[in-house]
């Protein structure tokens, strides 16, 4: 009797429900958003939107009781490991919040979207738009807690499968049938080569958990053997999928297309939460589960992130103010800039002496895809608001906001100017001391040179389009209502990164500590 | 001088760095009710001379409570941890060294809201320009006030953006082109600069310009030191500037407002100069050395070459624009700045801050001058200038003339004005370097140097032969000479100041080197004073 009941126990774990509550409670509202949609009619669909809002802002409220300790689910029992492949600790909790609260934001965005579009050739489902987006942010807030690779790449699909639906979601329109096929195509391609990289590292170590593929890594029978060919191979190949993620060159030709073809939310959603799934599980998969071949991906990232803030850079300098849809195009092509940088500390993980440096790298990088997020969405959430009137959106639309709206036009210069890392955008300035000083620390004194020259070219064309907010406008400037959710939107992304200015140790703290 | 308690001090110097930037975001509000003046443009150019005013008191009074008798000691310090990820402390605090720049910089910002205030520069709103002045008061005062890299690093970050809208927006010809000529170039030295201070850092483990300063160079390596010195002199050169980095200066200076040129020459600079003596100097001595003689080299080819493209700019026919003169011979004096600098003695250093602030002054007013002239005459134009349709200063407006020649020989060095000791004391310093420095090499350039100097009277009196001194023309002219209107009552309010404080620091240097010598001294030898 007492044996029947210990054999059960140990094949029923318990689950800690409240620590997978952030991704569960994502994933149930948006369940229940594609289920409501059949009985709402069709003047209320706003209601689903704010179902949606109130969906993304308890799981971001779930986050609170966690703060405390660690938590892990989902654990191996019996085999004298303690491995999870469920993982609540601090930088879980950090990008959590980071792709919960982008979500929410991109949501706000598109609540004003989807009410703009209604009735016109265009319009966006909305039951079918919630739910994909729901889903999408269940599977990115997944992926930081995942600790085993099976559960990571799962994640990573979650997030990714809708994603490809919400840029294609557009009925009849080419552009963005064109756009969400070509996504798809190259994530589909680099998700394959991922699965391969998985299954090599399998064949090698025997384990998907992350921490015992660290120590399996390490063991002589992988060292010395002939596996040692293998297992590298695995650790480069599984790299892959998350670059392109990242959008890490090579990878990058799909940005701009999906960008410009995707509803403007979307592509907000994408440029900070698709950003951040990816480079979330480079920092899993390198400094979790590869340490020990530190020598293989830290150069590897290195030159990635050179290449690719360059490439962004100089493809967003290259933009012609005046052709359509040129402001979303260097919102794309300084994504991917920016991308370059999140990639520097990671890189530099790879050359830190020990774990407590490699973490502190990490942190880094973490602070600065907050600050990214914030910015970030703020630009787009303002390009939406000119989007509203000018159907184009060329950065030359932009000309004389200030005389149209001086708060809007003060608050993309502001966001523009802490992407470019200036004051008064003083967190974007510390935001890229710590990415700097990460590179530093590290000795790669020539990576840092090489973002110091992708800073001065990122400035360029950043504070180009700033001074054009406050050029003398064409003609009479003509006000519009904005919508309570883009106003929110605009506002809660300023407010942050003013607060953020003013105390960037808000941030800034997670560079200082360890995270895992 | 006069006994203040310490709280307020360090209030004082909070004040004085904070108020400007409280300003800038009052300016852009609405004024309100019993201060809306004529109209909302005057009221707001009000709001500027007031904020500005209101500093320049906090400046002397501070002034007036700093303890002359220890001028090496850091005072008025306020240390607060600000961001501990980074270890960015708001560390504030000043000693003989700063002090002068402090009030140098609160002056010439109250001046140019005083001249603005009459004479509005053509642009578009008065708001934007008000808000961007003090913002740019903030940054330079910043820059002179605090204590710890990062902030440095910010604090000289923060008058890239206001400088490039006032030459963008409120500029002359070219101004687009200058505009960013100007601010991609110190943003890439910038840059530059904050990796080697993040080097500095990083190596010894703290940001605390004091801390770094008293144990000369901490646990730094010679070889982290050489590295370090390079990247932060790269960006302290270029805004300096240094030849052969000193291209933008030129066309910004010719670009910009009168008042955005006084600012830039007066203050901007300066940040350069400070950098160097503050940051470089005390805390990477072993990596300094190396590059001195380096670093004097490039300061005489600075100083002939200045002089020399004054000499083209000054020719007849050549069609040298009087703006693009003077920041030419900016380039020169800075030169002299920075071989004061490279001595590493407490001679040249002395010089090179004495310079610093004479410079200011001087090409402060020079610039207010040119401006004045350019508003009359509608050119700068040096041909236009000295034909008989053209200015003859000492004819048609007398005293204009008068303070353009007083400018002038002030400019080239005359013993009694402020001009003449900073550049002796730099060639006296490089008479007899720091000692392991090649004394024959510095002799050379104190030679090289000095030839500079009869150079710089050459042009200086060129131009004034030419402009002041031109043919009257004839009574029966045709078209009718247009009258010049001499000084007005504002002009000579804003620059009566700048003349005074010429005269008084070439006649009593006492006043300015009792400050900065003991503190130069403090830093040279690693704190122990």
């Amino acid at each position: 009797m007492t044996v029947a009941a210990e054999s059960a126990s140990s094949l029923v774990q318990s689950v800690d429900w409240l620590a997978i509550a952030p991704p569960t409670i994502t994933a149930v509202v948006g369940l229940v958003v594609l289920v409501a949609d059949l009985f709402v009619g069709d003047g209320k669909k706003a209601v689903l939107g704010w179902l949606s809002v109130a969906g993304l802002a308890a799981a971001a409220l779930s986050l609170l009781p966690l703060l405390d300790d660690d938590r892990s689910t989902f654990c191996l029992t019996g085999s004298g490991t303690h491995a999870c492949s469920y993982t609540a600790d601090r930088f879980t909790l950090v990008i959590q919040l980071l792709v919960l609260g982008g979500a929410l934001l991109a949501a706000l965005l598109s609540m004003s979207t989807l009410k703009d579009e209604e009735g016109t050739k265009g319009e966006l489902p909305a039951g079918e738009f919630w739910f994909l987006l729901l889903s999408s942010a269940a599977g990115a807030a997944l992926l930081p807690a995942s600790r085993d690779l099976a559960t990571l790449i799962v994640a990573l699909e979650v997030a990714s499968l809708p994603a490809f639906a919400l840029v294609g979601l557009r009925h009849g329109d080419k552009r963005s049938s064109e756009a969400a096929l070509k996504f798809f195509l190259s994530s589909v391609t680099a998700t394959a080569v991922s699965l391969m990289g998985v299954s090599f590292v399998y064949a090698a170590t025997g384990t998907l958990h992350l921490t015992e593929i660290a120590t399996k890594l390490q063991s002589d029978q992988v060292t010395d053997g002939q596996l040692h060919t293998l297992a590298q191979a695995g650790v480069a190949l599984t790299l892959v999928g998350f670059a392109f993620k990242v959008a890490a060159v090579p990878f990058h030709f799909w940005v701009p297309d999906t960008y410009v073809g995707a509803p403007l939310p979307v592509a907000a959603y994408l440029s900070v939460v698709g950003k951040a799934v990816g480079f979330t599980g480079l920092i899993l998969v390198t400094v979790v589960a590869f340490p020990s071949y530190a020598d293989v991906w830290g150069p590897v990232l290195a030159v990635l992130a050179a290449l690719t803030m360059t490439a962004g850079n100089v493809a967003a300098l290259r933009q012609r103010s005046t052709r359509a849809y040129s402001a979303v195009r260097l919102l794309a092509w300084s994504s991917v800039g920016q991308a370059g940088y999140l990639l520097v500390p990671i890189a530099a993980a790879g050359y830190a002496d020990n774990e407590a440096g490699a973490e502190k790298a990490i942190g880094s990088t973490v602070a600065y895809a907050l600050m990214y997020a914030a910015v970030n969405l703020g630009a787009f959430a303002v390009a939406a608001l000119v989007g509203r009137t000018q159907r184009l959106n060329r950065v030359s639309d932009y000309r004389g906001l200030y005389a149209r709206s001086p708060l809007a036009a003060l608050v993309l210069a502001f966001f523009l100017l802490c992407l470019a890392g200036l004051p008064p955008g003083i967190i974007g300035l510390f935001a890229k001391v710590t990415v700097f000083s990460a590179a530093v620390d590290a000795g790669l004194g020539w990576l840092a040179v090489v973002m110091a020259v992708n800073v001065v070219i990122a400035l360029y064309y950043y504070l180009q389009w700033t001074a054009l907010l406050f050029r003398a406008p064409e003609g009479e400037p003509v006000r519009h209502r904005v919508p309570a959710p883009l106003t929110a939107a605009i506002a809660l992304t300023a407010v942050l990164g003013i607060a953020l200015s003013g105390a960037p140790q808000l941030v800034l703290r997670f560079s200082d500590t360890g995270l895992f | 001088m006069i006994g203040i308690s310490e709280s307020v001090m360090q209030f004082l110097l909070a004040l004085i760095v904070a108020g400007p930037l409280i300003g800038a975001v009052a300016a852009l509000l609405p004024a309100p009710p019993g201060l809306k003046g004529n109209s909302p443009d005057q009221a707001v150019l009000r709001h500027g001379v007031t904020v500005t005013g209101a500093v320049l008191l906090a400046a002397l009074v501070l002034a007036l409570g700093f303890d002359h008798d220890h001028p090496s000691k850091m005072q008025a310090t306020t240390d607060i941890s600000w961001i501990p990820a980074l270890d960015v402390r708001i560390h504030l605090g000043i000693d003989g060294i700063s002090l002068p720049l402090l009030v140098l910089t609160a002056l010439l910002t109250f001046l140019c809201a005083l001249y603005s205030y009459f004479k509005m520069p053509t642009g578009p709103s008065p708001k934007a320009f008000v808000a961007l002045i003090l913002v740019l008061e903030s940054g330079t005062l910043a820059t002179f006030a605090v204590l710890d890299l990062l902030l440095f690093f910010l604090a000289f970050e923060m008058v890239l953006i206001p400088m490039y809208f006032l030459i963008a927006r409120w500029g002359g010809a070219q101004r687009t082109q200058a505009a960013w000529k100007f601010i991609l170039y110190t943003l890439l030295g910038s840059v530059v600069m904050l990796l080697g201070l993040l080097l500095i850092g990083l190596k010894s483990g703290t940001f605390d310009m004091v801390a770094l300063a008293t144990d000369n160079g901490p646990g730094l390596t010679t070889s982290v030191q050489v590295i370090a010195v390079l990247a932060i002199g790269i960006g302290l050169a270029v805004k300096t500037p240094m030849w052969p980095l000193h291209s933008w200066l030129p066309d910004a200076h010719t670009a910009a407002p009168t008042v955005g040129s006084v600012l830039l020459a007066g203050v901007l600079l300066k940040m350069g100069t400070y950098g160097f003596v503050r940051i470089l100097l005390p805390i990477t001595p072993d990596g300094m050395r190396e590059f001195a003689p380096y670093l004097a080299a490039f300061a005489v080819v600075g100083i002939i070459y200045g002089s020399l493209a004054c000499l083209a700019l000054a020719r007849r026919g050549a069609k040298g624009d009087l703006k693009r003169l003077i920041a030419y011979s900016s380039v020169g004096h800075m030169g002299f700045v920075l071989l004061g600098i490279a001595t590493m003695s407490p001679t040249g250093v002395n010089g090179a801050l004495f310079a610093n602030i004479a410079h200011g002054l001087i090409t402060g007013l020079l610039f207010f001058l040119v401006g004045a002239l350019k508003d009359r005459t509608g050119t700068t134009d040096l041909d236009s200038l000295a034909q008989e349709s053209g200015a003859a200063l000492y004819g048609k407006a007398p005293r204009l003339g008068g303070l353009l020649a007083f400018g002038a020989v002030a400019s080239l060095g005359l013993p009694g004005l402020a001009g003449f000791w900073g550049e002796m004391l730099a060639l006296f310093g490089a008479f007899e370097p720091a000692d392991d420095l090649s004394r024959p090499a510095f002799l050379t350039f104190m030679a090289i140097a000095a030839f500079g100097t009869l150079l710089t009277a050459a042009y200086m009196l060129v131009v004034v032969r030419r402009v002041c001194m031109g043919p009257m023309p004839r009574p029966d002219a045709e078209p009718a000479p247009k009258a010049l209107a001499d000084v007005q009552g504002y002009e000579l309010a804003a620059w009566t100041p700048l003349v005074a404080l010429t005269v008084l620091a070439g006649l009593w240097p006492a006043a300015l080197l009792g400050l900065t010598d003991p503190a130069v001294q403090k830093l040279l030898t690693g704190g122990k004073s």
